[in-house]
């Protein structure tokens, strides 16, 4: 008997029209939970080294969280895994909503695509019946009218969908993959439609069971309770109309240009109104009392959902207002374009044409006013139109590809992809290394159980921890916490320690399935979240029946964090590639900066490369990994940790990662 | 005579669509209790249509052979639903309310068990308040059972009227 997961995969070759259902072995799941933690050891164990990422030996991998399907609230969020055109590296891709635990209910705790269809065609998944079907005549629609034209097609209202739009068929690298009103984003939208992979619709009428059912039923009513009455859970931009920190401390246009001052009281009654004239309901995702999503009724225009930053990023690329944003969300949700980076390529290419290294010629008919400018780029990239081809490929791409200088306006990437517009003063040594080493891509899907801030008064900081003791791991955490007076200046045993509780919340939760917004990213804000480590064992316990305590799941997450970096490091990736964007911070030191990451490299058991020695993967049961590093000499076995103290290797030829 | 009703509101306004009811309903039915989810066993389905912004928690009511010839549509602010949208019925028209396994129909108990519990799961379930529980004394007549007979009979003799069917009963039983 499996708790909490089915034990099957499903195998689904394009090339071949092949489908499986192959059983998986319960110790895998001990050993790396379910999610991402299981979609990594696929990836390290089946990408061939040096693989183009469109190529059709690519996997595509949609993966259940452990605990998905069973009666814990805010566990919903699907992953999705595959290596990334745009980075070469593992694309890390979350989106809420129902997917994941229809999934689940199908009999499967995955899908792993490989291959390519010969023309467009969709996955049909009801419980055993498997069915790959012709989708030649949903070419070129809209991610959501797909998922409607399908249900339509199936005669089955029931089914859940995960569509790409034109932009995932015209494999634009910062396509993402809809479903409902989520998204998910960052790397798996091109590599769905260079499979010719227009959607996935699923109907599961099948048992998750549980090991301990009256306890864990009875624990997920409190946490449900707890979870609905708490402000310190779900994301808080929903109803937060003061939204002066985005507009106030983030770059607009090309991350550039920075308006302290930007932000009204007029301005925001103006924004509050549009919004609430027009939103229709507050909506949440699968099993979770949180309302993070705002429906909005935009005359003229198809309904759309949005959460959290994701409706300023077109209007801060355009020095718009939020009605901009809302005439093109429901558009660009259609085409199923990722609203962090696409906003920024498109004003890339506006700096460009400012600068005069885009022309006229490329860019013809190109409008003068700032909003219909970004329009006409969006539409150029979902098309790969032109101009549309390069900037498609994301900034890193693009800038190298049109060359004449359009290099040094690639000012905000790191491992060749956008970051958060955010540009400071003074550096913050956890931030550092988080944006330096993370491989998520985006800081919000690193940062989190750390508050980005000292709070001023020691009274202030002593109430903030009083709430905050339960989900610390550690006391030192409220010593650091408490000890904190200037944003720059920490202690590198916190900065290291932060660090690693930040990554570790959220690849606990990409692998169990838990909401960030109840877990992972929420614990700076407020410091009270629902899922933290020292309850997350037990939560595991009850539906598994596998025994796990704090030390046992900490020690999965550094297995997980360890096999993500080795599915990178066989990319290619190395200490070079870990660099936040040179104007990330005025104020740098790049000696105190590579010092410090020494220092972490050695506090996570790496090479001064980066690279986990094999005492490290061996440790944490990864002998499979050491051994293949071992054989293809990405290392030697003779490897010492990193340490400031140590002499510095000589310099040898490091590839960067991926293509 | 004073009647107990129980009885389920449901503020269509307050759902954000989540299904917990679908998940509570699903694990309170299993055997044993809590040991397995599956909103397709569920009593309970929030009928929901994204883009049409409709989420619609229905409980399964009665079984009917026969879908209903027809449907209407109706509009409310603005928005399209179905009949279908506020039916419970389990009937042939769709998948729903039926269990995966036998097909057989799964009808909505308000969960009466022993010991009884406070509210049906789906409302327990429910932190928004999009579902809430109260109990109602309601007036009803009271109503004197009558056979089958007696109301086919009732029937003849509201068409035929009570001397013929009086007439006809009498030659029959003297007819040996």
């Amino acid at each position: 008997m499996r708790y909490a997961e089915t034990g099957y995969t499903l195998e689904v070759d394009l090339t071949r029209g092949n489908v499986e259902r192959v059983e998986t072995d319960p110790k895998e799941t001990e050993l790396l939970l379910g999610g991402q933690g299981i979609a990594a050891k696929i990836l390290f164990d089946r990408i061939p080294q040096g693989m183009d990422p469109l190529s059709p030996e690519n996997l595509l991998i949609f993966s259940t969280g452990l605990l998905h399907g069973t009666p814990v609230p805010a566990c919903n969020r699907t992953v999705v895994n595959t290596i990334s055109p745009q980075t070469g590296l593992m694309a890390h891709s979350l989106m809420g909503g129902f997917f994941g635990p229809e999934l689940k209910h199908a009999g499967y705790d995955r899908i792993v695509i490989t291959g390519k269809a010969p023309d467009l065609v969709y996955l049909w998944i009801h419980n055993d019946k498997v069915e790959i079907r012709d989708a030649t005549h949903l070419r070129g629609k809209g991610a959501r009218e797909t998922a409607k034209l399908i249900e339509e097609e199936l005669n089955n209202q029931y089914i859940q969908v995960a569509a790409i739009g034109l932009a995932g068929e015209n494999r634009v690298f910062t396509a993402s993959i809809e479903h409902g009103f989520s998204s998910a984003a960052r790397g798996p939208g091109p590599v769905m439609g260079d499979k010719r992979l227009k959607a996935i619709a699923i109907r599961g009428t099948k048992d998750v069971y549980v090991a301990k059912p009256e306890e864990l039923f009875k624990m997920c009513i409190d946490l449900r309770k707890k979870m609905a009455e708490s402000k310190d859970v779900g994301d808080w931009m929903a109803s937060d109309e003061d939204d002066s920190f985005h507009h106030n401390h983030f770059a607009w246009g090309n991350a550039r240009t920075r308006q302290k001052t930007y932000w009204s009281a007029e301005l925001q009654q103006r924004w509050t109104d549009w919004k609430y004239d027009h939103m229709d309901r507050q909506a949440g995702c699968y099993n979770c009392p949180k309302q993070c999503i705002n429906v909005i009724s935009w005359p003229g225009y198809e309904r759309f959902g949005y959460k959290c930053y994701g409706k300023d990023t077109y209007h801060m690329a355009a020095f718009k207002e939020l009605d901009y944003s809302y005439e093109i969300l429901g558009t660009a949700l259609e085409y199923g374009v990722d609203s962090y980076s696409t906003p920024q390529a498109a004003a890339f290419a506006v700096e460009l044409y400012e600068a005069g290294i885009l022309t006229d010629e490329d860019l013809p008919d190109f409008p003068s006013d700032s909003g219909e400018r970004i329009r006409y780029l969006l539409e150029k990239i979902v098309r790969r139109e032109g101009i549309g081809d390069y900037l498609a490929d994301g900034v890193y791409r693009a800038a190298r590809r049109i060359g004449k200088g359009a290099e040094k306006y690639d000012h905000n990437t790191t491992k060749k992809f956008e970051q958060l517009p955010i540009k400071l003063g003074k550096l913050n040594p956890p931030y550092f290394l988080m944006i330096a080493t993370g491989e998520k891509m985006a800081i919000t899907q690193i940062e989190g159980s750390f508050p980005q801030d000292p709070l001023p008064t020691m009274k202030e900081r002593e109430e903030f921890v009083e709430k905050w003791r339960v989900v610390i791991p550690d006391e030192k955490f409220a010593k650091y916490f408490l000890e904190w007076e200037k944003r720059h200046d920490i202690s590198d045993e916190a900065s290291c320690n932060i660090t690693d509780w930040n990554e570790a919340m959220h690849y606990l939760d990409d692998s169990i399935g838990f909401c960030g917004f109840c877990s992972s990213f929420r614990g700076q804000f407020g410091g009270g979240v629902v899922y933290h480590i020292n309850n997350m064992p037990e939560i595991v316990s009850l539906a598994t029946g596998m025994d796990f305590d704090k030390d046992k799941l900490w020690k999965t997450f550094q297995r997980i964090r360890n096999l993500v970096r080795a599915v990178n490091v066989k990319r290619g990736m190395r200490r070079k590639d870990e660099r936040p964007p040179e104007d990330h911070w005025a104020v740098r030191d790049e000696e105190s900066e590579q010092r410090l990451l020494d220092i972490y490299y050695g506090f996570k058991g790496w090479t001064r490369d980066g690279i986990p020695t094999k005492e490290t993967l061996d440790s944490l049961d990864l002998g499979f990994v050491s051994e293949d590093f071992l054989k293809s000499g990405i290392l030697t076995g003779d490897e010492t940790i990193a340490s400031p103290e140590a002499p510095a290797e000589k310099d040898e030829e490091q590839k960067s990662g991926g293509r | 005579m004073k009647k107990k009703v129980r009885r389920i509101r449901v503020n269509l306004d307050k759902c954000n669509g989540c299904r917990a009811c679908e998940m509570a309903c699903s694990a309170f039915h299993a055997t044993p209790r809590y040991s397995s989810v599956n909103p397709s066993r569920s009593r309970i389905r929030v009928v929901t249509d994204i883009l049409n912004d409709e989420y619609v928690p229905i409980r399964a009511t009665d079984y009917t052979k026969a879908q209903c010839d027809g449907r209407r549509v109706y509009t409310i602010n603005g928005k399209d639903y179905s009949e279908c949208s506020f039916c419970g019925s389990i009937c042939p028209a769709r998948d729903l309310f039926k269990d995966p396994d036998s097909g057989l129909p799964l009808k909505c108990d308000m969960c009466e068990s022993d010991p009884p519990q406070d509210e049906p799961l789906c409302v327990q379930a429910c932190s928004l308040d999009a579902l809430t529980y109260e109990e109602v004394e309601e007036e009803i007549e009271e109503e004197i059972k009558r056979s089958e007979v007696e109301l086919g009979l009732q029937s003849l003799v509201d068409r035929y009227g009570l001397v013929e069917i009086r007439d006809i009963v009498t030659r029959m039983a003297h007819r040996d």
